[in-house]
């Protein structure tokens, strides 16, 4: 994790900006909006040194709402953005916002490389098991029976499973989180923000107006019933096996950060540009 | 001994009036948050009621300032007011926010947070072996059951709504 400002309290309200979120009333995304500012003002990060990236969604428009650096990219490729930014800067906290339909489906390949390559930083995906901002087609991690007038008779297929799929490809950081409670989120995107390598942390988020029967969650979800381990293997056993709401840090590994040859060295662009000459 | 949500005791009157205030500044920042989302929503009638709960709020908020005289409570409330599941008392559960939503919905999410936070100051009251930590937090027990009679007198003026309160003529799509 880079380097993180201790010397000044930072309280969460620090981190919002003037721009108002018009997400719909009772989005999950708010309240990860606050465990964002939550977690930043915990770990008393430098807005100046935070960069929120994003791709495209209704979760991808957090970055215009903290202080922080922010780059909304284009669809499914936040982490390409990110990872890049990140090798060459290592100095920043890079934290990576995105939804189920950007992060597990425009830019699949992406989160499978991301986790490969272990570069550090936190991905956040918003899950709401819908493409909400496009009035809710099914995504990746849609049930197979979600019958609307937009999937008639629910589109048959299994569900992706992020987390494991996040373990198979080496992400160094897993949990489950769920938005109605923040200070537990804000707890979990701390301990992600603050391990090394690629953190991945899904955060339950409900999707109150094309997926109403959501709201239910909050009586569905609970703490994961035995605490992270260090195995990948076991950590996708249970996962495999769980009802998809456990909640908390589930794995957490031990692998190097990827850093590149040159990383953080200062390299001018006109000396790059000769080894290109014709 | 009584306890912070940060599990460190509560261990004189500055750190309850720190908790007492943080209750109450958590309270109108969510409430803030919700008017605001009801004015993106164009549901007016419900900014004008969280804008009254959020200076309602702040009201109560500046008299505790008051009341700690020469005290930083925001600094000594960042220190305690650390939360765990459920959050604030006193704040208001954005989850259950909708863009149709009533005043008497509004006005369940506040009756729902002064129940909590009498449910609060009750406890410290229970477990406090401190006397004048005691007395203060019995002085906060009978402020949030005013609170809480407030909120059902103004609840006798919001019936509840009939089961059709959340159809929309012109709903964001068909779902059926």
């Amino acid at each position: 994790m880079a380097k993180i400002e201790t010397l000044q309290a930072r309280k969460p309200a620090d981190y919002k900006s003037e721009v108002k979120p018009i997400w719909c009333p009772g989005c999950g995304d708010y309240h990860v909006l606050m465990s964002f500012t939550r977690a930043f003002a915990e770990l008393g990060l430098a807005p100046e040194n935070t960069v929120v990236v994003s791709g495209i969604g209704c979760s991808s428009r957090i970055p215009a709402y903290t202080n922080c650096y922010g780059f909304h990219g284009v669809h499914g490729r936040s982490l390409a953005i990110a990872a890049g930014l990140k090798v060459t800067r290592p100095d920043l906290t890079v934290v990576v916002a995105s939804g189920d339909g950007d992060g597990y489906s425009i830019g699949g390949n992406h989160f499978l490389h991301a986790c490969r390559r272990n570069v550090d930083m936190t991905y956040v995906v918003m899950d709401n098991r819908v493409y909400g901002m496009t009035k809710g087609q099914p995504s990746p991690t849609t049930e197979p029976d979600f019958d609307t007038a937009l999937s008639p008779g629910g589109t048959g297929l299994s569900p992706f499973h992020p987390l494991v799929v996040a373990l198979a490809s080496g992400a160094n950081f897993v949990a489950r989180a769920f938005s109605g409670e923040p200070n537990e989120t804000a707890s979990i995107l701390v301990e992600a923000i603050r391990h090394p390598g690629f953190s991945f942390v899904e955060i339950l988020s409900p999707c109150v107006t094309f997926r109403p029967d959501e709201r239910e969650w909050k009586s569905l979800v609970h703490a994961a019933p035995v605490g992270e381990t260090s195995d990948p293997g076991k950590a996708a056993r249970r996962i495999m096996t769980d009802d998809g709401f456990n909640i908390g840090i589930l794995y957490r590994g031990h692998r190097r950060p990827y850093r590149p040859p040159m990383g953080g060295q200062n390299v001018d662009l006109a000396d790059l540009e000769k080894d290109f000459e014709l | 001994m009584s306890k912070t949500p940060s599990e460190r005791p509560i261990a004189n009157i500055a750190d309850l009036l720190a908790l007492a205030y943080q209750i109450e500044a958590d309270a109108v920042q969510r409430y803030t948050d919700l008017a605001e989302q009801m004015e993106t929503h164009n549901n007016q009638e419900l900014v004008k009621v969280f804008r009254d709960l959020a200076r309602a709020e702040g009201i109560h908020a500046e008299e505790i300032r008051k009341l700690a005289g020469d005290i930083d409570l925001v600094a000594q409330a960042q220190r305690l007011a650390r939360w765990k599941k459920g959050g604030s008392p006193e704040e208001a559960d954005l989850g259950a926010a909708h863009y149709l939503m009533t005043p008497w919905h509004a006005l369940q999410l506040a009756l729902t947070g002064e129940k909590r936070a009498l449910d609060f100051f009750k406890s410290v009251v229970a477990s406090t072996k401190d006397a004048k930590i005691k007395e203060m937090a019995a002085e906060f027990v009978e402020e949030e059951a005013e609170h809480v009679n407030l909120v059902y007198r103004l609840l006798r003026k919001y019936p509840q709504p009939t089961d059709t309160w959340s159809e929309d003529d012109d709903p964001p799509m068909p779902q059926d």
